[in-house]
This record gives C-alpha cells, structure tokens and sequence, in this order.
C-alpha cells in the first residue's frame, strides 16, 4: 500500500463490523487519511485489498459516503437541499422522491428550513451538517468520515458529537472515523484503532470502549480509565511524530 | 440600503470630480480649442446624435466588439474545458494558446485586413482572436483549480464521470470564464478602435480618424467618451453578472 514512492501505510489490516462505530487514531502523518481514501476508492492499494460486504473495492462508489474535513467538497452553486439531494439527482431518482429524502435527511441533522440557503450563507458547523446530510440521503452502507469536525470550535463540535451517536443509532450505518483527537475518539467509538507514526504504518492495536452513554464524558472515572489506555498506546508514537517533523 | 446609497454617492463624487478637473485643466489651464471642455464635447455629442451619425458609428462598433467576443466566448470555453480537463489535450494545445497569446490581435490588423477585408469579416476576426485566448486560458485555469473533493464527493455520491464534469467541474468554473470574458470584454474595446483607425468604413475609431483629418478635436473626444461609457456599461453589466451568478450558478433544474 503506497503511493509515488512513499509508504504511508505497509501491512495494514482491520475488520470493522457492520454496524459498529470504529475510530481510528492515529498522529498527523501517520497514514490514517490514506486509509480512509483507499477505502473510499479515491486511491488504490499498491498491493493488498480492501473489501466490502464481501466485494472487492475498485473505484468510489454510493455504498461508501465520504465526509470530509473541509466545506471545500460542498456546492457553493446549489442550495442545501441541493446538496443534499445531488447525489440521488446523479442516480436518476424521481424528484419527489429525492425531494422527500432530502427534507428527511435535513431534518434528521437539525437543518429543516435551512434547505433553501447556500453554503456560503452558513457556519461551518451547518456546512459539515449538510456534508452528513449528503451522505445520508444516498443511504450508503458504509459512512466514511476524515476528521469532520477537527475544523469547527470545541462547542460545535462537541454538539456535533452528540448528533452523530445519536444519527448513528437512528441509522445504524457502519461508521470508520478519522480523528487524532483521543478524547473525541472515545467519546464517538465502539472500537479505537491505533495506528503507529508514519511513514509505512500499521496498526499498533485496539481497544474496545464499553462505555455508556454517561460515562462518555471527560470527568467520568471510566473515561479516564480508557483514556489512560489509549494514551499509553499512543504516546510514543506522538513522540516519534513530533521527532519527524522538526 | 447604506450600502449602495454609499456606492452611489461615492460614484457620483468620483465622476463628478472627474468632469470637472477636466472642465477645470481645459478652460483655465491650456485654454486650447485642442482640449475643448467636457460641456462643448456634451452639446458636440447631443449634435452627432441628433444627425444619427454617433449612433451610426457607436453601433457598428459595438456590433463587431459583439459579434466577435460572443464568437470568441464560444470557442475558447469548451477549449478551455477540454485543455483543463484531459493532459493529453492540453499538451496539444498549449503551443497554440502559448504562442498566440504573446502576438497582439493589434499585430494582426494589418493582416486580417488582407486576408478578411476591409469590411465586418476583418474586425469580427480580430475580436475573436482577442477574446479567444483569455477566455481559454481563465476557463483552464478555473477547471484546475477545482477542489479535489468536489470531484471525489461527486464520485462517492455516485455521478459518473461525464456527470462530475458536467454537474461539478463546469459550473465550479463558471466564475472564472466570466472573468476571462471580463478581460477579453475589455481587451476587445482596445481592438476595436485599433483596427478602426487602421482600416474602416464605419465605426468610432473611423470616426476619431475622420475627426482628425479636418481638426475637429470635439468630434474626437465624443468618440473618446463614448468609448468610456460604453466600455463602464460592459463591464458594470459583467461585474453583476459575476456577482450574481459566482455562488449560485446552477446549470439544470
């Protein structure tokens, strides 16, 4: 698995679970985004595969959705109901249907009665609502999300947290997301996958979070506990990122 | 509305003072029958167009920069599209755009005259030719410039690739050919009057030529204001056009 000439990530392996909600971890440059975009489809594996409910991934596809870090992949030229619906439009849905899902969807992020706005008219929180939305109205099995709320201010994206879980558990769609941030990690996951520093990475291990819905807040003992675990895994390899980049 | 109120008062000060260190520098500076006042070249102005010879001159001119731009716009965006798109295309390409580019349609004049005429075909070509390369060069560069996730977010949402190109990649770019078609518009104004003074039966650039054959400085400077105004009026009607459309173009439904 590499790209021109650079490994990011060599003898990776992992199985998520239908349904489960799988974060994976990792410090920046460590070949997480690589992962994500190889499942995605955007880049393929150099050697190695990646399969799907059983089927082998060779190009992007609507049974993987993909929300990205940035407002940059949304149309500033359509309106949020115009996002949001853009890729049932691509599929030939009928209008009424697409319309429908698309009102569903905008509900089920909190943004009815934005539909008719354009993303430049709203906050970045509302744009990476939108992005969810978007991938939701094309009911793929599979979300794929890099970071989405790594760009929005610490109570966004603490309220965008709360949304997820609580949009993943009306959805029940597998989740893998992207994160270097342990405690969004283990406030979100069912699994935390951490992977060693770049570059030719792997995974170190995982860690399994059996935490409730009260104890998934940063005082609790419990989370603490797992934090401690995961960042005992992780610190070295903050160490040996931090010696790379300098 | 204080917004545009401020727009409009700070249009009005900016022409104002703008007619009147003209009126100023001609009566109480030079004093010259050379540099008439902005009131004799207004009362001039109101003469030729009363005898229809302004209107005459301003549409044929108006009419080529037309013509020419509308035809240049046509052929330099889907060049454009297809340069920024495909490798392949643009490696082909390049040398006509890299080459051409650097030789002024002014160059050209004498040449489009021989080959095309001295009538329409020769001035419609030079304005294409003008417009023709910016459109192509800014529409190329909007089409690479495109986010690489709104290509990839089309793709995972499941548009095929002719769908991202059409759906994504083109209006994406959209405000870039309009401001390549901004600076051709303007480009298009200089050409014109060029190829006028050069070789023309009609047109506001044959009308400065004739003007100075008989000294009348008043006539010239009515060809040099409406040149100015009609040149403002374009390119105030492209700015809004960019305005309106840069984030809300949408090309179907």
């Amino acid at each position: 698995m590499q790209g021109s000439d650079y490994t990011a990530v060599r003898e990776f392996e992992l199985n998520i679970e239908a349904g489960e909600f799988f974060c994976l971890l990792g410090t920046s440059g460590c070949g997480k985004t690589t992962v994500l975009n190889m499942i995605a489809g955007f880049e393929p594996p150099t050697s190695g595969r990646i399969e799907i409910a059983g089927r082998v991934i060779e190009g992007p596809g609507a049974d993987r959705g993909v929300v990205f870090q940035g407002d940059d992949s949304l149309y500033p030229w359509l309106t949020a109901l115009g996002n949001v619906e853009f890729g049932l439009r691509m599929r030939g849905l009928p209008r009424s249907e697409r319309l429908e899902r698309a009102h569903r969807y905008l509900e089920l992020v909190g943004l009815q009665g934005q539909g008719h706005k354009h993303p430049p008219e709203l906050s970045g929180g509302m744009k990476q609502r939108i992005q969810i939305a978007r991938v939701l109205a094309n009911e793929p099995q599979m979300l794929l999300m890099d970071e989405p709320f790594a760009a929005l201010d610490a109570h966004t994206r603490a309220a965008m947290q709360r949304e997820l879980i609580k949009i993943w558990r009306a959805t029940g769609k597998t989740v893998l997301f992207i994160t270097h941030d342990i405690d969004e990690a283990i406030i979100l996951a069912t699994r935390i996958g951490v992977m060693h520093a770049g570059p030719a990475s792997k995974l170190k291990g995982i860690i399994d979070v059996e935490l409730s819905d009260a104890e998934r807040d940063r005082t609790d003992d419990r989370f603490v506990a797992v934090y401690r675990q995961v960042h005992a895994m992780i610190r070295d390899e903050v160490a040996i990122a931090m010696r790379r980049s300098q | 509305m204080p917004g545009s109120l401020a727009r409009l008062i700070g249009y009005v000060i900016g022409f104002g003072s703008l007619f009147a260190l003209w009126h100023l520098a001609s009566v109480y500076l030079l004093n010259s029958v050379l540099f008439p006042a902005p009131g004799l070249v207004v009362a001039k102005a109101i003469e030729l167009a009363r005898e229809g010879t302004l209107w005459d001159n301003a549409s044929v001119s108006l009419q080529r920069i037309g013509l020419g731009f509308c035809f240049g716009s046509l052929i330099g965006i889907p060049l454009g599209l297809a340069i920024g798109s495909f490798g392949i295309v643009r490696r082909i390409l390049e040398p006509y755009t890299e080459f051409l580019r650097f030789i002024p349609a002014t160059a050209l004049i004498t040449v489009a005259v021989i080959w095309f005429g001295i009538g329409e075909g020769s001035k419609v070509f030079l304005i294409i030719y003008t417009t023709v390369f910016i459109v192509i060069i800014n529409t190329a560069a909007g089409v690479s410039a495109v986010a690489p996730n709104k290509i990839r977010a089309a793709r995972s949402l499941g548009a095929s690739r002719l769908q991202v190109f059409w759906y994504v990649a083109f209006p994406a770019t959209v405000p870039y050919i309009l401001t390549g078609m901004r600076l051709a518009m303007g480009n298009s104004f200089v050409t014109i009057i060029a190829a006028e003074l050069v070789a023309a039966n009609a047109g506001l650039g044959k009308m400065i030529w004739d003007a100075r054959l008989y000294m009348l400085v008043d006539q010239i400077f009515v060809a040099l204001l409406v040149l100015g105004l009609l040149g403002f009026t374009a390119d105030r009607l492209f700015r809004w056009g960019i305005y309106a459309f840069a984030g809300r173009f949408s090309p179907v439904t």
